[in-house]
């Protein structure tokens, strides 16, 4: 049976889930904040040992590679790349917002998935039910929660909104009617949300080799550089 | 635990704006040694910038662990253990060095070992003279840091004086900017000063009588009023001059301190202990005074992780392993005795 060591630092959380053919078998989520670093492998450790699970015997590893947090994406996604590369597996890198998006799949509305990018912006992006899942609508982006609650609402259509990022700037979104907002339960990526969809692609074969995983950040590291002169 | 002599540890450094892996047996002999710098990418900045250097060492982490095994000839179930720097350094880029550490013990099994970055440079000597002799004054220098630190046993050390505000490798750094030379630009003043003329011009030595302290922002601000008044003048007496100016203030306190504690060999480390005119007034000064000295590689000056591995050895079998709970120490000190 092959066993998925699932990963995601994205956001104030930190998730690790183990998922094989019989189904999720455990999953750890911690929302202390900044403490990635210092959870992640202890985390990863506890969850392995109640399973009874060696390392070797993962066949791969998934994480959720953003857009998100940074300190928190490089925590995971270097964690991740580094552990299969020394356990000679491959890596399911999957996007943050669409764990977001995942377990409400059984929504006919829009679902927009939103996670927190600090300095006034979100991460975000939208998605539709189709058959058998979800389909992205557009790309990933970061922009004002006005902007994209201005875009919601000339829209006219009923709006799940998910995710950090909407928790933080609900104000932003209410009033017309036409937005809600998903439960608290479902503020961060889902572990489990990344076992099942990376148990899918394990399944097709769909996998990167762990030099190949990058972060999707979405903001240029040159901004950063500009932003922090500017400041 | 056991700890065999001949133990193999995997060392990596993502401090700054170098990623580096390298695999050390026993504390001091280097199987490999993977250095990959970013400073061309950090150059028009004319700094290191810390969202970039954090971004290039996620993406190259792999390859140069790959690369440092490769060299080695060994394969990470051969590790015993793995090792990197926690602190200090930028936040950001010590993340990708713990988390790639930590991702090795956690497949493997084997101990991690967070490791300060500036108690690494005092061991770089040893991977090349492993019977250094103890007490020892070591003159650490580099862009983030200049201090003079006793050594008075393996583990044990006091500060004796450390710059109360730029750090000798930033004056290079300021200074070659204000130049128009580029970033880094200890080396390019290294290189432009071998054709000049170190007596020039007379730059100020600020607090050359005060204790073991340094002060390099008055210098810094001393050359650019000169290069104002004076743009004309030739750059290679320029650099040499600047030059001779920072080596003489370095190479005098380390000279005064190691007489002072009794020490029985001075030691050079960090960045600027790359540079040629620090390197020759150590050797000429030491052997004046009758004291050894010992000036490592310059591979093993600047940053590396060839000494990362190598204090994990000493630090592994002192206090055992570090917690897979622990962090990165962007603020870090080095631990001294009182
Ligand atoms: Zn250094």
């Amino acid at each position: 049976m092959a066993h998925l060591l699932c990963l995601d630092t994205s956001t104030a959380q930190v998730g690790v889930a183990v998922v094989s053919e019989a189904g999720i078998l455990g999953e750890v989520r911690l929302a202390r904040g900044r403490l990635h670093a210092e959870q992640l492998a202890p985390a990863v450790s506890y969850l392995l040992g109640e399973l009874e699970l060696s390392p070797s015997g993962l066949a791969a590893i998934a994480v959720g590679n953003g857009p998100g947090l940074f300190t928190g994406l490089r925590v995971g996604v270097t964690t991740a790349k580094v552990m299969a590369q020394a356990l000679r597996i491959p890596v399911i890198p999957v996007s943050s917002l669409d764990l977001l998006a995942h377990p409400l799949r059984h929504t006919r509305r829009l679902i927009v998935a939103a996670i927190d990018a600090r300095r006034g912006e979100i991460f975000h992006a939208s998605y539709r039910r189709v058959p058998g899942g979800i389909q992205r609508l557009g790309p990933y982006q970061v922009g004002r929660p006005s902007a994209l609650a201005a875009e919601l609402q000339a829209g006219a259509q009923e709006v799940l909104l998910v995710g950090d990022g909407a928790l933080r700037y609900a104000d932003e979104f209410s009033g017309s009617g036409l937005i809600d907002a998903a439960s608290s339960v479902h503020a961060h990526p889902s572990p489990g949300a990344l076992a099942e969809l990376a148990l899918a692609r394990y399944q097709r074969e769909e996998f990167s080799q762990p030099w190949a995983i990058e972060i999707l950040y979405l903001r240029k590291a040159d901004a950063e550089a500009n932003w922090e002169v500017g400041r | 635990m056991v700890i065999s002599r001949s133990l193999r540890i995997l060392g990596i450094e993502t401090s700054c704006d170098e990623t580096a892996a390298a695999v050390v047996e026993g504390g001091s002999m280097i199987c490999s040694s993977v250095v990959a710098s970013q400073a061309e990418r950090h150059a028009r900045f004319g700094g290191v910038v810390p969202e970039i250097a954090s971004r290039l060492h996620v993406d190259v982490i792999t390859d140069v662990i790959a690369r440092a095994l490769v060299e080695a000839g060994l394969d990470f179930p051969e590790l015993d253990a793995v090792a990197a720097t926690h602190g200090p350094g930028l936040a950001g880029a010590l993340l990708v060095g713990v988390s790639a550490a930590k991702a090795i013990a956690l497949a493997h099994g084997i101990p991690y070992i967070g490791v300060n970055h500036l108690e690494a440079h005092l061991y770089a000597a040893f991977l090349e003279e492993p019977d250094l002799v103890l007490p020892m004054v070591v003159l650490l220098a580099s862009g983030g840091h200049t201090m003079i630190v006793h050594m008075i046993d393996h583990g044990r050390y006091t500060v004796l004086g450390r710059t109360v505000d730029d750090a000798a490798g930033e004056c290079f750094d300021k200074i070659a900017r204000f130049a128009g030379l580029g970033y880094p630009g200890g080396p390019a003043i290294d290189r432009l000063a071998i054709d000049g003329d170190p007596d020039a011009i007379r730059f100020p030595r600020p607090m050359l009588d005060e204790g073991y302290d340094f002060s390099f922002s008055g210098l810094k601000t001393a050359v650019i009023n000169h290069v104002r008044s004076h743009p004309d003048d030739d750059l290679p007496d320029l650099c040499a001059s600047v030059q001779e100016a920072i080596v003489d203030t370095l190479v005098i306190k380390l000279m005064r301190a190691a007489r002072e504690v009794d020490a029985r060999a001075v030691v050079i480390g960090g960045g600027v202990a790359a540079n040629t005119a620090l390197r020759t007034r150590v050797l000429d000064e030491a052997a004046r005074a009758g004291i050894r000295a010992f000036v490592p590689g310059r591979s093993l000056c600047t940053d590396n992780a060839a000494m990362i591995a190598s204090v994990a050895w000493w630090r592994l079998h002192s206090d055992g392993p570090t917690s897979l709970a622990s962090g990165a120490y962007p603020n870090l000190r080095l631990p001294v005795v009182e």
